[in-house]
């Protein structure tokens, strides 16, 4: 029983005065709050977006080219571009697919991750061997080039993109929680649980995953973010998303064409990227500080 | 690690769902000509033949040809890859050469008004999409204000030295064209910046956590207490024992800067393999983008050798283990 209470991570540690503990150094962080903001009104946007922006048929590629290519005013905030589409509407839609690959990516890389890293802290042997090979050499290329190499292979779209970024990310979480997995396997009350007869499927799901989840849940909150960029990155140089989806990525490349007079095109949708990557990054911060203090220099 | 790395694009090649003959024949090509292909590569024989015929191949330098130009790769690399090399170095030594120090001051003057916009700028830095940033700096340095060229390597009226080493900043010195180093440095300004900024940021941000870390230590406190001046103990005592970390983090953004290489040399126009690879992507050149792959790869591992045979360098423990 101890040993139970011991393992549990903060989360299910059920203490009023540990959560308030956690919520007034929170608060105390002002770009935490900031992060939180931002990622806030970010799923905010990606909830309502429909309902509030002006023209929602511009995001399905209407044509009104009456209206193409306008500066940002009144009537369209961040302007229009070379059919007539309100930049607005799409960067605030396209706030939906970006946080559709960001959640994809994230949720797929770390259910691949996540039982090979534990596989590989707690069995070790062979099989943990091999997984950690496979891992490094996933880890030596950088992933946008292998996300570029696997669109390469099945061919551009927003499908394709998301199976590469997926396919690439996991990596890091192997890393992770192999690492922690380690660790944990040394602790007396993991011991002891093995010691009194614990099956190793218990041991891992009660003593050793529940502590790997504040480490699991700072990456993934930082991951959001970098997915988010990578793929906007494949969608910049025509391999993620296809016009007329409303992709941020797809939407600067677009822009390109027609700087410098029509900058509104790709300046809106570049700094919505920027300000959510921001704040998926900085809830991450303030997540480690609070969740996984220890682990702040080490990244 | 290079077995596994031959196995990895060998399996995106083969096992990724997908023909890799059509892949190789191209988006055009009928089945006739796909056809043509599978026998010609040999591949209709089984995986493991196929491996071992791919693995033979690149051991003689054999990196398939590139369906657009039909040149072969392996003369492709040779000519972009000197571009690329020269882009990641400039843009690494500038982040080293700001970040480190924006981070010792960051940590050793902690919560003052340098810390906390040098710690806004680390995180913006992070955030920014390269691509974006590149844009934009096109955009206000280049066309509003023509401080400096839109992209490109040279200018139209430059000519390139006579190759030498095929580094273009170091056949201008070497050949005494200054005129041409002069313009291929203005060119090289903005791209350098943009790839630069998310490794100066996060290689600043780890030094100065570092840094923080070491300031507190004992033997900082003695060399203090034995009266060596504030700036010696930072650089000679705090700093050596902090770049361990980012040491590793130096490592770390080389590789991603050899993946963002795509997104700035796609703004910049600049004639390196990122391009280069992009450009065959989007076209479905499926050979030119393995090729850029293993190099990448390759010179990644490389690099974590290096970051390796540096530590040693930087901590006697690890040069002589014995001595702990």
């Amino acid at each position: 029983m101890t040993a139970r209470v011991l393992s549990a991570g903060w989360l299910q540690v059920g203490d009023r005065r540990e959560l308030r503990r956690c919520a007034r150094l929170f608060v105390r962080s002002a770009s935490s709050l900031a992060g939180l903001a931002i990622v806030a009104a970010f799923l905010v946007l990606t909830a309502i977006g429909p309902w509030i922006v002006p023209y929602p048929e511009d995001a399905r590629g209407a044509v009104h080219l009456e209206r193409k290519l306008q500066p940002p005013s009144g009537a369209h905030w961040f302007g229009t571009d070379e059919v007539g589409n309100d930049v607005y509407t799409r960067v605030i839609l396209g706030a939906r697919v970006s946080l559709q690959i960001g959640l994809i990516v994230t949720v797929v890389a770390a259910l691949i991750g996540v039982p090979l890293g534990i596989v590989a802290g707690y069995l070790g042997g062979t099989v943990g061997e091999l997984i950690m090979r496979a891992t490094d050499v996933f880890l030596s290329v950088p992933a946008l080039i292998l996300a570029l190499a696997v669109v390469g292979a099945l061919g551009p779209g927003i499908v394709n993109a998301m199976i590469a970024l997926s396919l690439v990310w996991w990596p890091g979480y192997v890393r992770l929680v192999q690492g922690k997995t380690l660790a944990l396997k040394q602790e007396t009350y993991v011991e002891a649980a093995r010691a009194v007869g614990t099956g190793r499927l218990r041991i891992v799901f009660v003593h050793i995953l529940p502590n790997c989840v504040s480490p699991i849940v700072v990456k993934a909150s930082m991951d959001m973010g970098m997915a988010i960029l990578a793929a906007a990155s494949l969608g910049f140089i025509g391999l993620g998303a296809q016009p007329p989806y409303p992709e941020w990525g797809a939407m600067i490349s677009h822009g390109r064409n027609y700087l410098p007079t029509w900058w509104w095109y790709s300046a809106f949708p570049g700094l919505a990227i920027y300000l959510t990557v921001l704040g998926f990054n900085l809830l991450g911060d303030g997540l480690r500080d609070l969740l996984d203090p220890k682990s702040r220099s080490a990244s | 690690m290079l077995f596994g790395l031959l196995c990895l694009t060998f399996a995106i090649a083969h096992v990724v769902p997908g023909d890799p003959a059509r892949l190789a024949a191209g988006p055009d090509a009928n089945a006739a000509m796909v056809e043509t292909i599978r026998a010609k590569y040999g591949l209709d024989r089984p995986l493991g033949v196929q491996f071992a015929r791919y693995v033979r191949g690149l051991a003689a330098g054999d990196l398939g040809e590139s369906l657009r130009s039909r040149n072969a790769v392996r003369d492709d690399l040779a000519r972009y890859f000197p571009n690329t090399f020269e882009l990641v170095t400039l843009a690494l030594l500038l982040a080293v050469a700001v970040g480190i120090p924006l981070g010792m001051l960051s940590a050793v003057y902690k919560d003052t008004w340098v810390d906390h916009w040098a710690r806004v700028a680390s995180v913006s830095g992070v955030a920014l999409p390269a691509f974006w940033l590149g844009l934009m700096l096109q955009l206000v340095i280049a066309l509003y204000l023509g401080w400096l060229p839109l992209g490109g390597r040279l200018g139209l009226t430059a000519t390139p030295p006579a190759p030498l080493t095929h580094l273009l900043f170091v056949d201008a010195v070497l050949r005494g064209e200054w005129r041409t180093f002069g313009d291929a440095v203005r060119h090289a300004v903005l791209p350098v910046v943009t790839l630069s900024l998310p490794a100066l940021a996060s290689i600043m941000r780890v030094n100065r956590a570092e840094m923080l870390e070491t300031l507190q230590a004992d033997y900082i406190k003695t060399a203090r207490a034995q009266g060596f001046s504030g700036f010696r103990v930072v650089t000679r005592y705090a700093l050596r024992n902090a770049m361990i970390p980012t040491l590793t983090m130096v490592g770390l953004r080389y590789g991603w800067m050899l993946g963002g290489t795509i997104l700035v040399e796609t703004v910049f126009d600049w004639p390196g393999i990122g391009l280069y690879a992009v450009n065959a992507a989007v076209s479905s050149d499926f050979q030119p983008i393995m090729g850029v792959t293993l190099l990448i790869g390759l010179n990644f591992m490389l690099v974590n050798l290096f970051v390796d045979l540096a530590y040693g360098w930087l901590d006697p423990r690890i040069r002589r283990p014995s001595v702990t």
